[in-house]
This record gives C-alpha cells, structure tokens and sequence, in this order.
C-alpha cells in the first residue's frame, strides 16, 4: 500500500469542489464501506444505543419513544435507518451536497437537530466500526472515515440557515 | 468536583486493568498525531512526522504515548482528587508547552476508540458511558490552570 503523504500539495479544483475528501479518502472509505456494510445494520443500532447512553443530551430528540435503552427495537430499527443513510451518503460521495439535499432539509426544517449532535453520533459510528472491524479500522481508515463524517455533517447542516 | 458511585469506580478500574500501557500507549499517540494531524504542532523535535508509516515507526511517538497513559493512570488511582492530582501538568501544558486544550478532548476521544478497538463488545454500552465520564473528567481537570 502506497504511503499517505501529509497534503502539503495544491488539491485539483475538482477536490476542492469536494470539501477536502481526496481521491485517496473516497477510495480508502468505499473499500472499508464494502467491508462493514453486512453489518451495517447492527452497528447503527448499537452506536445510537451507546450515544443515547454516554450522551443523555442526546435522549431530548426522542422523547416519543417508550425505550430508549441500548438494545431496544426503536434503537436498534433507528440506527440502522441511520446506518443504510450513511451508506447511501459513501454512494453520493462525489457530490455529499447535493445527494445529502432533502435530508438536509429534514433536519433543518422538522427535525431541528442542532449540528453539534452529528459530531457526537460520528463519534459513536467510528467506535462502532472499530469495535466491529479492530484489524480493519487502521489510523489511515480513520483519519479518511472521520473526513468523510464531518463531510456528512456539513452537507446535512448546509439547509440550516 | 465529580462524585462517583461504587459501580463506577470499579468500572473503570476494570477496564483500566486490561489496558497494557506498552502495547497501546504508541498505538494511541499514533491514532491522534495521524487523525488529528494539527496536534503535530506540538512535537516539532520528534523528527520524521511526515507520513503514516513514519508517525507508525517513530520510537519518540511510541515512548510519549507511554508517558501519557502512566499519567492517566494517576487518574485512576485519584477519581476524588483530579484537579489536584492534574494541577501541575495542566500548567505545564497551558504556560510552557502551549498546549490547546481541545487537544486534550481528541486525545480522549482516541482513547476510547483504541480501547474499544481492544476490547469490542466486552466494553458495554454502560461501561463506555462511565469510561467517558472519567476521561471528561480529566480533560477538564487537566484545562482547569488555563487561565
């Protein structure tokens, strides 16, 4: 495997276009995308049972409903919906905005999610995916996973204001 | 100052046992100084930083990584006692090394992933939940002279 230069050097209009994913990133998350996607599922479920945990604020979005425990089937049903989401997002990793568009406006307009949670929940995919794939998840797919979430994040917020 | 139940004393130190600093120490720096490349500000005289492979092979990474979980390991062994314990080093960091706190908040974070990564599920929902509250804990005890 080729060595990851630091990007010392000028990135292409066309990367640039793509708020700081490079070529490398899309490549390094698609491959591991193909490796967690069996499992896409069961890690949504079990990252937003440990967010709701180690991150109570978080319970105030959902307050309708009845069981909001790790493991729960609203939980588990929710993180995967979260989970095939992200997957639809690795598939529109070329144009996150745009792909991302009416999703945005869902959580702008009725959702009213405020931005800093998709730090919070990212957080807890990643650890998912690490706990899930611990060979897999080397510093290199981290660093390009955590770009593309933030990307995610953005595109999500660009409908706010 | 944080209080803590029984269950969460001995949560931590239980996963604190299975932590071998020498093996995941290294790992851990590496995790930050690649993820979060910014931090490398602060290790201008640890040489080679330049690549991942270079970040991986690099014996002053692997040996500050060491240093930093024998002092999270006064952590433990303080839960009552952290500003206190951490007062000096948090000087340190904020007037001679110029440390931007929310380094220390990455650092945690990285922690916990490294960790997650060694003991997947055996680290429970709960049990990461209170593993937390411990390393927020000593992110702000180690912020609290940054005045």
């Amino acid at each position: 495997m080729t060595d990851t230069q630091r990007p010392f050097v000028q990135k292409t209009t066309e990367e640039n276009a793509d708020m700081s994913l490079s070529g490398k990133d899309k490549a390094v998350v698609k491959n591991f995308w193909g490796k967690v996607a069996p499992k896409a599922a069961e890690i949504g479920g079990e990252a937003l049972g440990r967010m709701l945990t180690s991150y109570p604020q978080t319970k105030t979005y959902f307050s309708h409903w009845a069981d909001l425990s790790p493991g729960s089937a609203q939980v588990k049903k929710h993180g995967a919906t979260i989970m095939a989401a992200v997957g639809d997002a690795v598939s529109k990793i070329d144009d996150l905005t745009g792909g991302l568009s009416t999703l945005s406006e869902l959580h702008a307009f009725k959702l009213r999610v405020d931005p800093a949670n998709f730090r919070i929940l990212a957080h807890n995919l990643i650890l998912c995916m690490a706990m899930f794939f611990p060979g897999d998840f080397t510093p290199e797919v981290h660093l390009s996973v955590d770009k593309f979430l933030q990307n995610v994040a953005f595109a999500l917020s660009e409908k706010y204001r | 100052m944080v209080k803590w139940t029984e269950l969460e004393r001995s949560t931590v130190k239980a996963i604190w046992e299975k932590v071998d600093i020498d093996d995941i120490g290294p790992q851990i720096w590496a995790r930050v100084l690649i993820v979060y490349p910014w931090t490398e500000r602060y290790f201008g005289s640890f040489g080679d930083l330049f690549t991942i492979t270079a970040i991986l092979k690099n014996d002053k990474v692997a040996a500050h990584g060491k240093v930093v979980l024998k002092a999270l390991d006064k952590a433990v062994n303080n839960m009552d006692n952290m500003k206190r314990t951490y007062a000096d080093l948090s000087q340190l960091h904020f007037q001679k090394l110029e440390v931007d706190p929310d380094s220390f908040r990455l650092l945690a974070d990285c922690i916990t992933i490294t960790i997650a990564c060694k003991l997947k599920s055996a680290l429970s929902p709960q049990s990461q939940a209170i593993w937390q509250k411990f390393l927020y804990a000593v992110v702000d005890a180690m912020s609290s002279q940054y005045r």
